[in-house]
């Protein structure tokens, strides 16, 4: 990429700190930002750490020494690089560092408390929950707190609309569509979703599916444990799926779908300029030309020509679906996951299964995508069924 | 000399006729102060001492709560300034930004927003890190999904209404989706599978899903007139119900959460 490199260091030019040796920290950090390297390498082991090691991060200084250095990389990043700067001081991106802050603090403080409990059932004695037990008058203990809240968010509401003003751009052109064209941020993870799948998949089905997952979760999760406590030890598989789903298919890809995809829907690393000349080659191939066509990236394939009934073509990718939605949770009960089957009933554990298999077929997307350059694993446009 | 004034007002009929009860100082008082008061008596009268710390909550079911009122409040007086056709939407915000006094409306309103699709998040993970989806609270958990969902599409369908640039782009790659849905969007799979007799198909661009959310095939008048309604009356009487049972259920099933 000479171009970027080019448009990077003529920008960093104008940014407060520049060095040779800052342009090549910039340089690493947004080769290494693209998402197959940072959340296969990056994001997932650091998800993974924060779930191991939870009582060794939580500790107060520890976790004050992270947080310092999360805000040093964040905020200090403004100034080596006015990309960065512009992305951050962009009024509609504010609630984002408001809410990646206010993640962090939170995950710390169920973390925290989690690891204490933890500690306090391994040895026998009451949760901190249980240690103060007794009961307290509403009035004065928890009205007070409450208009304390209160009074607190009335302030920080009116600082914050004091001083930033809320985004308006020209007047709407209907004939003149911005580049890119975003969702609101909230919506963003679903909107990055679309560089995998296609609308209906990632604009309506998941989404739906993450709904009616939430809703049916309690009916899911039959541990009795760790209900009304903060606990990992005791509920880890539930914790660790639900928090997967949350910090990385959904906060993380809407910081993606925000900060780093520019024109064209292109990724762009945190220090980059948005270059809308920027080309990039649209190499993906469908399943099924892996499948006919004996020349491609793995040199297997059938080596013949497409046929041409559309069900034919795409057998691979029609079996391979069948298989993951309906074999693969038939499969698991009757194997590796038979006690657990056994103990949930099939209403309970198909209902997961399949939410599970739906919720895996994005990251199964993302790394074949990565590795493999698959487009679709079912290419049915007669239907504009697009898997 | 306060205090004599204070003591006058607090013996006085106008008073007791509002206030049934002394001040709150002993149990009594304390437990009339929240029992007698219609808005106070959400609460229990009693509460677990380790379930109101704030390290426990967060207060974020609260805050969501606040901004759900704050945003109502600083909505109904936008809503006097606004009129929502193209022609004048746009240049009502401006009018808004540049002659109304104490010019901050719009912008507690936007940050509001932002906040309590945040507040409603760590709201949502505490709940889940605490476990206290669980039994007998599973109900009012899909309740609170469903609150979820409520609060981001009166962000979705306000983020329309001041009519700019990002406003109708970002409602437009939104709605696009609706496009795309099985069987009833003109984009999506299997959108001729439904058919009149004889063969007409049911589902055109002039039929489907994104045509019942925008009431025209492109972000138009209609659109806006039709997020208008939702963002200000449909959507918030619906959340306004389901916190209502939210808060009702909150109560009905032991309180704030704790351990068994």
């Amino acid at each position: 990429m000479p171009t970027s490199i080019t448009t990077l260091a003529s920008e960093a030019g104008h940014a407060l700190v520049s060095s040779p040796a800052i342009d090549k920290f910039m340089h690493v950090v947004n080769y290494v930002s693209q998402p197959q390297i940072s959340l296969p390498f990056f994001f997932l082991p650091l998800f993974i750490l924060m779930l191991v090691l939870y009582k060794q991060w939580t500790r107060p200084a520890v976790s004050t020494l992270l947080f310092v250095l999360f805000c040093l990389g964040y905020f200090g990043s403004m100034a080596i690089s006015t990309d960065y700067l512009s992305i951050i001081q962009k009024p509609d991106n504010v609630p984002i560092t408001i809410m990646l802050i206010g993640l962090l603090v939170c995950l710390w403080m169920a973390f925290r408390q989690a690891a204490v409990n933890d500690e306090r059932i391994a040895q026998g004695k009451p949760l901190i929950e249980e240690t103060r037990d007794d009961k307290v008058l509403c009035w004065p203990d928890l009205v007070y707190t409450e208009l304390i809240c209160l009074l607190l968010a009335t302030s920080i509401l009116i600082l914050w609309s004091y001083g930033l003003r809320a985004p308006l751009e020209s007047p709407a052109n209907p004939a003149g569509p911005p580049n890119p064209s975003k969702a609101p941020w909230y919506f963003l993870g679903l909107q990055e979703m679309l560089v995998y799948f296609d609308p209906w998949m990632a604009g309506v089905l998941l989404p739906g599916l993450i709904v009616v997952g939430l809703i049916a979760m309690p009916f899911i999760d039959t541990n009795p444990k760790g209900n009304g406590y903060y606990t990992l030890k005791q509920r880890p598989f539930a914790i660790a799926v639900w928090l997967f789903g949350f910090l990385i298919l959904w906060v993380v890809l809407i910081v993606f779908g925000t900060f780093l995809r520019g024109p064209n829907w292109n990724f762009f690393g945190p220090y980059e300029y948005w270059d809308s000349h920027r080309q990039v080659p649209l190499t993906n191939v469908n399943l099924s030309d892996f499948f006919w066509n004996g020349k491609n990236l793995l040199g297997f394939g059938l080596n013949k020509p497409l046929p041409t009934n559309p069900f034919l073509r795409e057998i691979a990718g029609i079996v391979f679906t069948i298989f993951w939605v309906f074999i693969l949770p038939v499969l698991l009960a009757r194997t590796v996951l038979r006690k657990l089957f056994i103990e949930m009933g099939s209403a309970r554990f198909y209902t997961m299964a399949v939410l599970f298999v739906f919720m895996g077929m994005l990251p199964l997307k993302m790394v074949l995508r990565w590795v493999f350059t698959l487009k679709y694993f079912v290419y049915l446009p007669e239907f504009n069924l697009n898997l | 000399m306060i205090g004599k004034a204070l003591n006058y007002v607090r013996s006085s009929q106008v008073w007791n006729s509002i206030f049934r009860h002394g001040i709150p100082r002993d149990r009594r008082t304390r437990v009339m102060a929240i029992m007698s008061n219609v808005f106070l008596h959400l609460h229990p009268v009693a509460v677990r001492k380790s379930g109101i710390r704030l390290s426990f909550t967060w207060c974020m079911g609260g805050l969501t709560f606040f901004l759900f009122l704050a945003e109502t409040i600083s909505g109904v007086l936008l809503m006097f300034y606004y009129r929502p056709v193209p022609e004048y939407a746009f240049s009502d915000i401006i009018a808004l930004r540049a002659h109304v006094t104490l010019g901050l409306l719009r912008e507690i309103h936007r940050w509001g927003a932002h906040a309590m699709i945040i507040a409603i998040w760590l709201h949502m993970m505490r709940v889940f890190l605490t476990g206290s989806y669980k039994p007998p609270r599973e109900f009012n958990w899909g309740v609170g999904v469903i609150l979820l969902v409520v609060t981001m599409l009166l962000s979705f369908t306000g983020y329309l209404l001041p009519w700019d640039q990002l406003a109708i782009w970002a409602i437009t790659v939104g709605s696009n989706m609706g496009k795309a849905t099985p069987i009833l969007g003109m984009g999506g799979p299997f959108s001729d599978v439904l058919k009149f007799p004889g063969g007409v198909p049911m589902v055109t661009t002039k039929s489907d899903a994104a045509f019942l959310l925008l009431a025209g095939t492109s972000v138009g008048e209609n659109a806006l007139m039709r997020f208008y309604v939702l963002h200000c009356i449909a959507l918030p009487l619906a959340a306004a119900v389901l916190i209502a049972i939210h808060f009702w259920r909150i109560r009905k099933d032991g309180g704030i959460s704790g351990p068994m």
